[in-house]
């Protein structure tokens, strides 16, 4: 049933196509002959070859990629179990800090985590590089991982623990048979929201990075200032790529199990 | 018993040396002077003179220093303004998105989610830099309105707030719509076809039930959004003038160009000290939102 | 041939399987059992009925394990059980929702519990098999929860629960969710598979036609306290409260005061300037004490002219009737402004039915058809 009016129609036409012009402009460009990104001079694939062959990017590109997907990992983990103490821990001494603290990152500018970060790791002699990156992108992440998990966990029907547990699994058993593979959904999307962070974050990165650690957004981001780069349209373009893919990926992999289970459903109560 | 405690206790710990700890020494580095030295700042904490010895060193100078010159105070009214007016003009482009997305049909709803969620995992780097080659003088924004008659000569948009504006929007637009999308999709449908059967123009019954129905999706799309605008830096270093004040730019031009670190880290303190207020409002909204929701 | 009758609790010798020994539990200011004792025998379908709130399923949980007494002691074969976690009791529950796990087949459903227990891989092959012949559900055996219907999934959290051939089974509310006509026909095979199992059950239900069905005993509950605890029988035809009286079944209560007339014979007074009513009671009542008749609607009969030598006969009009095919119960009002009803079988069609709206009819009933109470 279609009940859009025209201005919804409007309003939605022109609110995506504000998302995704800069976005396909971007993609254009990077096959613009000329080195100009505003001129367009025929078309070629020479940056994405000039691109490939840049050493400092691809190495850049490798140290990104390390520490997201270390961080995301250990994020992922320390989140969960975050999560898990926040909605079934109960009354315990300094919940509200620990509350406060799974939070407050979510929303905290990130010129003041990198700051302070960078600080506690000089002052505890700590060497930068790419450990210390590391340590603060699991340290922001895990609360983006806790946010996710909680709200599965809170929905989770706990009576499916308790028949675990009285059909004879220890605590521990009854999360690892049962709830895991149930939230294990949640428990995904908070890794590739951590992952997706960790790749993405400039601040934090150039605080705690060290000199022998260069990030890619760290590299970027120096290139860019000094103005626009079709080398960069063509990195840009390779990274929407991927995030198209896997998004899409992501939305026809749900969409299918939907359908899917819907029809077994219905197919059960007829049999 | 033991086992709860160490599930409480390494992601509590975790947190306590990596996010409570830094605050501190941000606050005590504040308190500070600025030194040539690695790392430049004076005193350090040695343990041998004893707390008392670096104790008597700390001062408020810094922050008397903040209140002093004239830069700082106003980009704090800088970056309060423009967050303010970027929240309120992300609402008015994401709420009709939200609005648009709920009233259409069925089967294309997980589609528009898709592509409202696509630019959030997408670079944030990256979006801000599409829109440098746009707005520039020789970009592609001036090119069609030079090229449609609309004006003569180029806009100069890059570099300054206006850019920092339409940055902001674009990149947090998502933070926005989805919250009030979440709200919206929650409405009772029929709450808004009782307000017309008792006699609401359609406009009357959006403003008078639909809109207070979604305060809560209003709510935390505005915090999502003005909070981390309040310490933005990168869009207003890419897009923005060298008149654009805003206090990210500010902490990270004291820390790396000026290398003094007290003074970064007193700008840090006060900015936090800003941000309570609104941070402490945002947890006790989700927090009431959560409570409601069991 | 007499058949053995199964009553241990009758039994003198017989040591009950659980031990609710002055047992109250508090949830802060709340008292959900309030100083319970209870036993309850091997081999038993022990129904927990009552409202809700009336502690039933607390009672069920603290057996599960889920909860702890505040006070007093709960004792599964003699065994003090409160110092032991619920994956440790022989104890099983069938969920009310089921909590069938999603993400394993139906097998595997069964399965988990015996796989906790380190059987031999073999075991539990043939144990499952069993299980699923048990509750004739072998075809879907390698389906997932979601593929199967509201009654195939009751059966699987039943086939599970009894996987680990528990000493007692607890089961909450387990035909809830299912149809009357499905759910008429499990309860069969409930009391079956308890027969054929030799399993003890405890059944939790609010619904009281379910626990008058399957259970041996019933123990109405209220307010955390047990009213009544007796065999299906004597708890509808001989109530020891008006509560049991009027939450199992459908009954009139008139209230009057007792003045004895005779052994176990007693006249009570419900009307000024009306024939006392003629009762016989083996509770005893003083003179003027005031009391309460309960009398079921099929004990009371109804005709057009006053019946020749009944114990008791009033007049009243026909205020209602209601028609449910099989039976009819005529709401019959009497002068005070009493309602009582009055059942029979529909031995004729509606069109020849005797009486009618408005009719004026004589209700009558024996001296032994109600159960005289206290309160």
């Amino acid at each position: 049933m279609n009940r859009l009016s025209w201005f919804n129609t409007v309003s939605l036409t022109l609110g995506f196509a504000f998302l995704y012009i800069p976005m396909v402009i971007l993609i254009i460009f990077s096959f613009n002959e000329s080195k100009l990104v505003t001129v367009w001079g025929g078309f070629s694939a020479k940056w994405y070859g000039e691109l490939l062959q840049n050493e400092s990017f691809l190495q850049a590109a490798w140290v990104t990629l390390k520490v997201a997907v270390l961080s995301s990992t250990l994020a992922t983990v320390l989140g969960t179990m975050a999560a898990y103490v926040l909605v079934r821990g109960g009354r315990f001494l300094g919940r509200t800090l620990f509350s406060g603290m799974i939070y407050a990152p979510l929303v905290m500018p990130e010129v003041i985590t990198g700051l302070s970060l960078l600080l506690l790791f000089i002052g505890i002699g700590l060497d930068r590089g790419v450990m210390t990156i590391v340590l603060a992108h699991t340290t922001f992440a895990m609360c983006y991982v806790s946010v996710v998990v909680s709200s599965r966990l809170i929905t989770f029907d706990r009576s499916l623990e308790e028949a675990a547990l009285d059909l004879g699994c220890s605590q521990a058993e009854a999360f690892r048979l049962v709830t895991l593979p149930i939230i294990a959904p949640a428990v995904i999307s908070g890794w590739l929201l951590a992952f997706t962070l960790s790749l993405d974050d400039l601040v934090i990165a150039s605080f705690t990075a060290g000199p022998s650690a260069t990030t890619l957004p760290i590299k970027i981001f120096s290139a860019v200032r000094l103005g626009v780069s079709p080398e960069i349209n063509a990195l840009s373009t390779i990274m929407i790529g991927i995030v198209t893919v896997g998004v899409v990926t992501a939305s026809l992999v749900t969409k299918r199990q939907m359908v899917r289970q819907r029809r077994d459903e219905q197919n059960a109560e007829r049999s | 018993m033991m086992r709860r405690f160490v599930l409480i206790a390494i992601p509590y710990l975790w947190l306590l040396a990596l996010f409570l700890v830094p605050f501190a020494i941000v606050f005590k580095i504040a308190l500070s002077d600025a030194a040539i030295a690695r790392p430049p700042y004076f005193p350090q904490f040695d343990w041998v003179e004893g707390i008392g010895a670096f104790l008597a060193e700390l001062d408020f100078e810094n922050f008397v220093w903040l209140t002093e010159d004239d830069l700082y105070w106003k980009a704090y009214l800088s970056s309060l303004r423009i967050a303010v007016i970027s929240t309120f003009l992300t609402l008015l482009v994401g709420y009709p998105m939200a609005y648009g997305m709920v009233r259409a049909p069925e089967e294309w709803r997980p589609t528009l989610m898709m592509l409202v969620i696509l630019p959030f995992w997408t670079s944030f780097l990256i979006r801000v830099y599409a829109w440098m080659g746009i707005l520039s003088n020789e970009g592609l924004l001036n090119q069609f309105l030079i090229w449609t008659g609309l004006i003569d000569s180029p806009l100069t948009i890059l570099n300054t707030n206006t850019a920092v504006y339409i940055g902001i929007v674009y990149t947090y637009l998502p933070f926005m719509i989805l919250p009030i999308y979440s709200a919206l999709e929650r409405l009772d449908g029929s709450l808004i076809e009782a307000a017309e059967d008792l006699g609401c123009s359609r406009l009357q019954a959006f403003w008078l039930v639909t809109i207070p129905l979604s305060r809560a999706g209003i709510i935390a799309g505005c915090f999502l959004v003005f909070i981390p605008t309040l310490g933005e830096f990168v869009i207003p270093s890419l897009l923005g003038g060298s008149d654009t004040l805003m206090i990210g730019k500010v902490l990270w031009e004291e820390f790396f160009s000026n290398r003094d670190w007290p003074v970064a880290s007193a700008v840090a303190v006060v900015l936090l000290l800003l941000l309570i207020v609104p941070i402490v409002l945002f947890q006790r909204n989700q927090q009431k939102q959560q409570e409601a929701e069991q | 041939m007499t058949i053995p009758v199964f009553e241990p609790w009758n039994d003198p010798e017989a040591k009950p399987l659980i031990q609710f020994q002055n047992v109250t539990k508090r949830f802060g200011e709340f008292t959900a059992i309030d100083d319970l004792t209870l036993g309850i025998y091997e081999r038993e379908f022990f129904a927990l009925l009552g409202p809700s709130g009336c502690g039933k399923t607390t009672m069920m949980r603290m057996l599960a394990g889920f909860e702890t007494p505040t006070d007093g002691k709960i004792y599964l074969s003699g065994q003090d059980i409160a110092p032991v976690p619920p994956n440790k009791r022989l104890v099983n529950m069938m969920f009310q929702s089921y909590a069938l796990f999603p993400h394993l087949s139906i097998w595997d459903n069964i399965a988990f519990g015996l796989k906790r227990e380190n059987k031999p891989k073999h075991d539990i092959e043939e144990r499952v098999q069993e299980m699923l012949r048990l509750t004739r559900l072998e075809k879907f055996a390698r389906r997932k929860p979601h593929q199967i219907s509201g009654g195939q999934r009751q059966r699987v959290a039943l086939a599970r629960s009894l996987a680990k051939a528990p000493k007692l089974l607890l089961l909450d509310e387990p035909l809830g969710a299912l149809d009357k006509k499905l759910r008429q026909d499990t309860q069969f095979e409930l009391m079956d598979i308890q027969e054929k199992t030799g399993t003890t059950f405890v059944i939790v239900t609010h619904d009281q036609e379910e626990a008058m069905t399957v259970a041996s005993r019933v123990a109405v509950m209220d307010n955390g306290k047990l009213v009544q605890v007796a065999t299906p029988d004597r708890i509808y035809e001989n109530p020891n409260s008006v509560y049991v009286a009027d939450f199992i079944g459908d009954v009139n209560i008139i209230e009057g005061t007792a003045k004895p007339t005779g052994p176990d014979q007693y006249d009570i007074a419900w009307k000024e300037g009306a024939e006392p009513l003629n009762v016989k009671s083996q509770n005893s009542f003083s003179d003027g004490q005031t009391c309460h008749l309960a009398i079921r609607p099929e004990k009371v009969t109804i005709s057009a002219d006053k019946p020749a030598d009944a114990d008791n006969a009033v007049q009243g009009r026909v205020l209602d009737i209601a028609y449910l095919g099989n039976i009819s119960t005529y709401h019959v009002e009497l002068p005070t402004g009493a309602v009582i009803k009055a059942q029979t079988a529909n031995t004729r069609r509606i069109a020849r039915r005797a009486f009618n709206w408005e009719d004026p009819v004589w209700l009558s009933w024996t001296a032994t058809a109600g159960v005289l109470l206290a309160e």
